[in-house]
């Protein structure tokens, strides 16, 4: 069959929800659109076709509808994947997903399970409308119960998204949206996958740690190359995870490089930069030459798409970070 | 109510005083003097151990209640929230239940916790606080107590969607047709989740039974403050059948439940059931009725007790002896006990335990949480 083919992030999403259809006929997707569309970005693109309406199940527009109802679903022992079309709209089903789906395994005292997947499409950088590009993954990653993933990448993309949909705690599956369908990778179905909640180093560096993931893996990777031409060895960290987080290679590089940087789209007040900043504190304080530095979105709402780019953390501002980080 | 009276109806017109008789299409089988009628679509022939059995029912859940309040007053529980008149709602949509169907309750469904055969012990940790819900759900078909209004009817269509996948209804076989019932009050009903489930529910024609004790009051809030219609009258703008029964005749509510389930199961989708009550306690034991309910219509309402009509009945027409009451008795005193004694022997939660339950399997995370506390709590030990 099928090895070694180029794909995008959309494609590697596609596939992986298609594999775990097949693996698993308990696997449901539901959300607005998902079904005869294929879904707004196309990521569920022809399983309703092949899986039917019972598998695919285009919903009412309401969110809270159908995070509640894939509830009801895993109790029944589906193991629903939702699909919430954009970050912005997660927020009407914010109670069912915080006090429901979040907090039923151990209402339960662990006598239920809630295999449930949310997927979100978040961040920036598309030109989009308001409440369409947000990053609302501290407001999950702050919530027990909630695992909060983020896929960076094609190859994670396909991998991930069967790992979490097998996982039987409830999974926010974060998508950055601006990279679906921009660049391709070379897939090996055959290959092992890295596990679920695992951070990774993308590019190894001595001079400096830079953390980031989902849509600012590229923003850091492109800063690497740039530093490098000046003689900075910069070592990239896709989280990959942020909740829980993977804090191994994190500590063990920041022991290394002693800086660190910590890059974003979400408000950098009570963000997952704080989180990981206090963390790395605590456990390398003796190692440190710098504070660990945060690069994100200023506290205010997402602007008008025309200035998003001033708004959005970018290989400029990246650098700059790691420049102060060096001052010290 | 004068600002409403350039709009449509008055709204005494519509609903009637607050002491009314629930309307015209109210369903009833068994009037408040205890007289049997008969319903044209609701009728049911109930035999004689059948209407025993329903009191005997209503009288040990209303023991239940009565002995939770009276823990709650003694220290031994947080709060409870009472059912106190709600007995025939409850025990009516209750019995109505096959052991296949799925209870989606909300917290104070004590009497249908009670028919699906969940110990009324079990009931009272949440409200003592050494747990969230004592009972594996998929043990009776009877879901956790969800204290966010109106949260469960959601996942109760989602549950009932799966039946659908699952094959379980509209088989034709009375022993594998299953349906939902989802159980929640007047407040309720202003909830955007019950309205989203309704949709849901109506679109999908998922097998689920919406269930709404109307028992006039959302804590301190009249039912007009939530609705301007009959509440069963908004099941119509969804696209499915409303019906108002009278929630203190527990032979109605039987019929009209056991009706509505049986039209889920057969496939013919979603209904909604108004059971038109009364709380004839506070909201939970927090709250005072007397700062906002007139003593009046409490007064009213005990004329209508569910228990009492149900009495009459048996008595005049010589369904019952003395012994029975003297063994329902017995039995209630009985239950009493067990739950008075039961109580203050339910253990504490371990507190290391509780790391365990937030996930199916104890993260990395977690665990290096537990440990550490483990080890400060482990250094108290001898110190004193």
């Amino acid at each position: 069959m099928s090895t070694n083919q180029k794909i995008t992030l959309a494609k590697g999403l596609n596939m992986g929800l298609r594999k775990a259809m097949e693996d698993d006929d308990k696997v449901l997707l539901m959300g607005e659109d998902v079904g005869k569309l294929g879904g707004v970005f196309r990521i569920t693109d022809g399983l309703q076709k092949d899986f039917g309406e019972d598998r695919v199940i285009d919903s009412p527009l309401a969110e809270s509808g159908i995070v509640g109802t894939a509830v009801g679903m895993a109790l029944r022992g589906y193991r629903p994947v939702i699909e919430i079309q954009f970050d912005g709209f997660v927020y009407p089903a914010y109670d069912q997903i915080v006090c429901q789906v979040a907090k039923y395994t151990y209402r339960s005292q662990g006598k239920v399970k809630m295999p449930i997947v949310i997927r979100i499409p978040f961040g920036g950088g598309i030109g989009a409308v308001e409440h369409h590009s947000e990053s609302p993954e501290a407001q999950f990653a702050h919530t027990p119960g909630l695992k909060v993933v983020a896929c960076s990448n094609p190859v994670d993309g396909y991998w991930m998204i069967q790992q979490a949909i097998a996982h039987d705690d409830p999974v926010i599956f974060l998508e950055p949206k601006r990279q679906y369908h921009a660049d391709k990778a070379e897939l090996d179905e055959t290959a092992t996958p890295e596990p679920l909640f695992t951070s990774r180093v993308v590019r190894a560096g001595t001079d400096a740690t830079v953390l980031a993931y989902g849509p600012t893996v590229k923003t850091a990777l492109k800063a690497a190359e740039a530093a490098a031409t000046e003689g900075r060895h910069l070592e990239v960290i896709d989280l990959r995870t942020l909740s829980p987080l993977d804090m191994g290679p994190v500590l063990e590089s920041v022991r290394r490089t002693g800086r660190c940087v910590v890059t974003h789209e979400a408000h950098v007040n009570l963000g997952m930069g704080a989180e990981l900043a206090a963390r790395i504190t605590e456990h390398c304080f003796y190692s440190l030459e710098a504070p660990v530095l945060r690069v994100g979105a200023f506290d205010m709402p997402y602007p008008p798409s025309r200035i998003e780019e001033e708004y959005l953390p970018d290989l400029d501002r990246v650098l700059d970070a790691v420049d102060r980080t060096f001052a010290y | 109510m004068s600002e409403h009276e350039s709009f449509g109806p008055d709204l005494a017109e519509v609903f009637g005083p607050s002491q009314s008789d629930g309307g015209p299409d109210l369903v009833q089988l068994l009037t408040p003097e205890g007289e049997r009628v008969h319903h044209p679509e609701f009728d049911h022939d109930f035999s004689a151990e059948e209407l025993r059995g329903l009191y005997r029912d209503m009288v040990l859940t209303r023991r239940i209640d009565v002995e939770a309040t009276a823990l709650q007053r003694h220290g031994e529980l947080g709060i409870w929230a009472q059912l106190l008149g709600q007995e025939a709602a409850q025990i009516g949509a209750g019995r109505a239940l096959r052991p296949q169907d799925y209870v989606f309750p909300t917290y104070r469904e004590h009497g249908v916790a009670y028919c699906k055969g969940v110990d009324p012990l079990r009931l009272l940790g949440l409200f003592r606080g050494v747990d969230q819900g004592g009972w594996d759900p998929n043990e009776n078909n009877f879901g956790l107590y969800t204290i966010v209004i109106g949260a469960q009817t959601l996942h109760a269509t989602g549950y009932a969607m799966g039946m659908q996948r699952d094959g379980v209804v509209g088989t034709g076989d009375p022993d594998r047709d299953s349906a939902v019932i989802a159980h929640f009050g007047d407040g309720a009903s202003s909830q955007g989740d019950v309205n989203e489930a309704f949709i849901f529910a109506a679109s999908y024609n998922a097998p689920v039974v919406f269930f709404c004790q109307n028992n006039q009051w959302a804590i301190s809030e009249p039912i007009e403050r939530q609705t301007r219609i009959p509440l069963y009258q908004r099941a119509l703008g969804f696209g499915f059948p409303g019906i108002r029964v009278d929630g203190n005749d527990v032979l109605a509510t039987y019929a009209v439940t056991k009706a509505a389930l049986q039209r889920a199961r057969e496939g013919n989708g979603p209904s909604f059931v108004e059971a038109y009550t009364y709380r004839m306690g506070a909201h939970t034991t927090t709250d005072d009725p007397t700062r906002y309910r007139l003593n009046d219509e409490l007064e009213h309402w005990k004329l209508k007790d569910p228990i009492e009509r149900l009495k009459v009945y048996l008595r005049r027409n010589g369904l019952v002896d003395q012994e029975f009451f003297d063994d329902l008795d017995a039995e209630a005193k009985e239950l009493g006990h067990h739950l008075r004694e039961g109580c203050k022997a339910l253990p504490d939660p371990k507190p290391l335990d509780q790391f365990g339950y937030v996930f199916s399997e104890m993260t990395d995370e977690i665990a290096a949480q537990r440990d550490e506390f483990a080890a400060y709590l482990a250094s108290f030990e001898g110190s004193h």
